[in-house]
């Protein structure tokens, strides 16, 4: 196949924004431009449909692959997918006309270069899932920092000033000590195409500190404790859109990291370091899921909980078992699907009363019984009810860690637990009880296009929820090969060492 | 000895030139527009001479060299000052500071500069050095009746002949201890065991170091950027910087090349310090120009970053730096030409306040530059960036590249303010309409270069390497 079909869904995006840019005039109106954005985005979603239909599942490398000289003799522009990556290309592309939707409700002031920004934003996402080549993936990881920045800024409530540099200032910080790992590993291995450095395997002794290089990239990102407090600060301040790019996407760029570059690269540190982690994710799972039930703010107490559903995926990952892996590769979809949800939620509520605060609510069913349902779906799904998304994701997580480590397993069923005491305690102060404010009376019951855009979603996650089979046969080869090779990687560096 | 006249042309070129514009500028009344027109001509052929110029040649018993590493060097001096003086007419103007001395002056540094980058004798070099300091004096005070630029014109001229003096003493020690002032010879010369000219060499570091403002030589720079005109304050920021890092990068190459050890933690110092404190004073700047100059301070900590390696890779990634750096300021000097408010130029940060609404482009070239001055990708300030650390990883040096990297954090921070600034907080008054081609035709160069770098990362960095690399 000779189209290069990942480069145009990657540039699509671009393109469409750069037609909005040099569009901008003052005649026309800001509705020409989210049909531009949202036609650009949807066309993007059918590519990536048909992407995912003419993928390969039985390969086992990387499939799609497009090189091209890049700066000479060091580094090509390489692109390429495989089981793993498409299906974060799938949510990427589903959720940004998600987004865009969003924004006719929530977006008042600048429509057309929030527009922009979301869809440069889809560029770099989908270049991070797609790159081959470390330095174009961290070209790509880096440069989502800048719409990101803005959208919170620009777009978001009181607090956004702080909250827009917390998210900058910890993120760069974090990433800065990626560059210099990736620029060793050039200087060790001669290269920074993936493919080769997975062939060269990078010596044991360099192993260590590059590997907590890119953890502290990922760490950030995940987030995982006790990096995670710029998250329900960006959450908060956020505009709808933004919060949902960010809970649904930009977090799941570092759980990939992590699947495809620290454990693929480095085995033997990442086999060491595994106490480090299982202790970091348990910590995340309960201290963040208690902190979620004290939150009085209902976007902070998602934000809270998607750390501890993070906490999920990195014990799935570290437990390098085929059901652990696949937990959280599953986990991670699910997750971007929910919390999606559970943010546009709150934003069907924010858009019409303006608050937040769980207590300033009480008795929605009364007057929103639509929403109420949706919203129900969401809340079920969130806590990992059997038919949901979220279900089988941590069901398989839990497997994998209960094969590697009893304590921890415990410990993190336990997340259960309390994501169901949050989860349904939320759900009970907002939708039952007493109308207790006069404000939220008057209010109207979701339209269309909000009730659109969440029954999608809400279709998505029981969809999944009953028949996991297309995700979880698309990522089998791929997770099959990635902890053989893992495998094989930790026996060859014993017998060098000896 | 007519070919040696040859290899000459394009110096001797500016010489007649500036002698006959001079004369116009004399004899015409108010000539200014006719001699800024003459200077546009001339630098315009310059720059053709210089692309046909090829091949190594030492002329006048080697005191002369052109090369092409002079070649590329020479190339971005005239590419950046033209634009400089191209962007800035209408401030000119605008400051009644147009005397027709100002082009005239403008071309005696770039001649000063020309003998600098090309010199193979440390009285050559002296000589070029103190003929373009000669003229930044002047420049920097042109504005005569305003207090500010006469004083920061004097604090200048008191600093720089201080460490004019230093370099001078530097070059006297290193012909005493090695007999020549000759380049090739000293570097023949010169051994680690020949302790006084070590100690030459530390003088003269430290000459140049105040030339390029790094720290702890840097004490001039904020004032001289604050007090004198922007016009002459984008000149400061961007033309001397690439004549300082060439002559580093020469001195290194050649004399110093025996004792690299010696120099090497000096410059690693000068760098650490430079980039540490580039980012951390201008956190609390109110004034553009100030944090500029502290921006510009960091970044040639990055350029010297780069020179401390040693290596030639080194060398090539701090040309390509300073070459980045030159666009990226050049688009903010655009910028800041247009801060214009009812007919008065501000210099205040807080008077960008919320002017996104009002003036788009203006505010979208602000974000690239300053993001690309960050260092984030995939704009052009990341690829200089990247390819500096790429060779101070090579040569093991990792502490540097960490606080490196760690310092471009913090100084996201500064940068980050203004885009807060201009993008996020409520409009007070919007600047008045910039009708003119020439600022806006800069910044759009500017911001061009920085957004398509990435497409084609290596074309420059190849010809630069080569160029180094003879």
């Amino acid at each position: 196949m000779n189209f290069p079909i990942l480069s145009s869904i990657i540039f699509l995006p671009f393109l469409g924004a750069l037609f909005i840019f040099l569009s901008q005039s003052k005649t026309s109106s800001n509705k020409s431009a989210i049909y531009v954005s949202l036609f650009t985005s949807i066309a993007n979603f059918l590519l990536s449909i048909f992407l995912w239909y003419s993928f390969d599942r039985n390969f086992t490398g990387f499939q799609f692959v497009e090189e091209k000289n890049w700066i000479s003799g060091l580094i090509k522009f390489k692109l390429g997918i495989d089981g793993i990556s498409i299906l974060f290309i799938v949510l990427t592309t589903f959720i940004a006309p998600i987004c865009i939707l969003s924004c006719v409700n929530s977006v008042k002031s600048r429509v057309k270069e929030f527009l922009i920004t979301i869809l440069v934003l889809q560029t770099f996402m989908l270049g991070v899932f797609c790159s081959l080549d470390l330095v174009i993936f961290y070209l790509f990881f880096e440069a989502g920092l800048i719409p990101m920045f803005l959208i919170i800024g620009i777009w978001g409530g009181p607090r956004r000033v702080y909250s827009a540099y917390k998210f900058f200032l910890y993120t760069l910080l974090g990433s800065v000590l990626m560059l210099i790992a990736i620029i060793a590993i050039y200087w060790i291995s001669g290269t920074t195409d993936l493919v080769q450095i997975l062939e060269f395997k990078i010596p044991k002794e360099y192993q260590y500190l590059l590997w907590l290089a890119f953890f502290s990239s990922f760490a950030v990102k995940l987030p995982m404790w006790p990096v995670h407090t710029w998250l329900p600060d960006a959450h908060v301040e956020a505009p709808t859109a933004g919060s949902v790019i960010l809970a649904s996407i930009l977090l799941k760029m570092a759980g990939y990291g992590f699947l495809r570059f620290s454990v693929g690269m480095f085995p033997v540190a990442s086999e060491y370091f595994t106490p480090l982690v299982y202790t970091l994710s348990t910590i995340a799972i309960i201290y963040t899921s208690l902190v979620a039930l004290m939150q009085e703010d209902m976007k902070k107490l998602i934000a809270y909980s998607s750390v501890a559903h993070m906490g999920y995926v990195t014990l799935g990952i570290f437990t390098f078992t085929k059901q652990g892996i696949e937990g959280s590769i599953y986990q991670m979809i699910s997750h971007g699907l929910i919390s999606a949800a559970l943010f546009l939620s709150v934003g069907v509520l924010y858009d019409r009363t303006h608050s937040r605060l769980i207590n300033s609510y009480g008795g929605i069913v009364n007057i929103l019984p639509k929403f109420s349902l949706i919203f129900m779906i969401f809340t079920l799904s969130a806590l990992g009810i059997p038919g949901t998304s979220g279900f089988v994701g941590e069901f398989l997580v839990l497997l994998g860690i209960f094969q590697k480590n009893y304590f921890v397993a415990i410990l993190a069923s336990l997340g259960v637990i309390l994501a169901a005491a949050y989860m349904l305690w939320l759900y009970k102060r907002v939708i039952f009880g007493k109308l207790n404010n006069d404000n939220i009376k008057k209010i109207k019951d979701i339209n269309l296009s909000e009730g659109l855009v969440l029954s999608l979603l809400a279709i998505a996650t029981i969809v999944f929820g009953f028949y996991p089979e297309p995700i979880l046969d698309t990522i089998s080869v791929s997770s099959d090969y990635l902890i053989e090779n893992y495998k094989k990687d930790l026996i060859y560096h014993l017998m060098v060492n000896k | 000895m007519i070919e040696n006249f040859q290899i000459l042309y394009p110096e001797i070129f500016l010489s007649l030139s500036i002698l006959i514009i001079l004369m116009v500028g004399v004899f015409i009344k108010k000539s200014y527009n006719l001699v800024t027109n003459l200077t546009f001509l001339i630098l315009l052929i310059l720059i053709a001479i210089l692309f046909n110029e090829k091949g190594n040649t030492l002329i006048f018993s080697d005191v002369f060299i052109r090369d092409s590493f002079s070649n590329i060097i020479k190339i971005l001096i005239l590419i950046s000052s033209l634009l400089i003086l191209y962007s800035s007419q209408i401030f000119i103007k605008e400051n009644n500071i147009n005397k027709f001395e100002y082009p005239i002056i403008f071309l005696i540094a770039i001649l000063g500069m020309f003998f600098m980058v090309s010199a193979n004798d440390l009285i050559l070099f002296y000589l070029g050095l103190e003929l373009q300091s000669l003229a930044l004096y002047i420049l920097t005070a042109i504005d005569r009746d305003n207090l500010r630029a006469t004083e920061s014109g004097i604090k200048f001229f008191i600093l720089s002949a201080l460490s004019s003096g230093l370099l001078l003493y530097g070059c006297s020690l290193l012909y005493g201890f090695t007999g020549s002032t000759n380049f090739e010879i000293i570097n023949n010369e010169l051994t680690s065991e020949n302790i006084g000219a070590v100690f030459a060499m530390v003088f003269i570091l430290v000459g140049l170091a105040f030339k390029v403002s790094a720290v702890p030589f840097h004490m001039w720079t904020p004032d001289v950027f604050e007090g004198s005109p922007s016009s002459i304050t984008s000149f400061f920021a961007i033309v001397p910087k690439i004549a300082g890092i060439a002559v580093f990068i020469r001195f290194m190459q050649v004399p110093f090349e025996n004792i690299l050890i010696e120099w090497q933690s000096i410059v690693i110092f000068l760098s650490i310090a430079s980039m540490i404190l580039g980012a951390v004073a201008a956190i609390g700047q109110k004034n553009i120009k100030r944090l500029i100059a502290y921006s510009s301070i960091g970044h040639i900590g990055y350029a010297l970053a780069g020179i401390a390696t040693g290596t030639l890779s080194g060398y090539s990634s701090s040309i390509l730096y300073i070459a980045i750096y030159a666009v990226m300021n050049l688009g903010i000097f655009g910028c800041i030409f247009l801060m214009k408010k009812d007919g008065k130029y501000t210099e205040e940060i807080n008077d960008l306040s919320g002017i996104s609404t009002k003036h788009p482009l203006i505010s979208i070239s602000f974000l690239i530059i300053l993001f690309s001055l960050a260092g984030i990708p995939p704009l052009g300030g990341f690829f200089a960036k990247f390819y500096v650390f790429m060779s101070v990883v090579e040569s093991e040096m990792y502490t540097l590249a960490i606080i490196g990297l760690l310092t471009t954090v913090i100084s996201a921070f500064y940068y980050l303010k203004i885009i807060k600034i201009i993008y996020f907080d409520e409009i007070v008054k919007p600047f008045d309409e910039n009708k003119n081609f020439s600022i806006s035709g800069t910044i759009f160069i500017s911001c061009i270069f920085l957004i398509t770098f990435f497409l084609y990362p290596s074309i420059f960095n190849d010809l630069i390497l080569t160029a180094v690399s003879k």
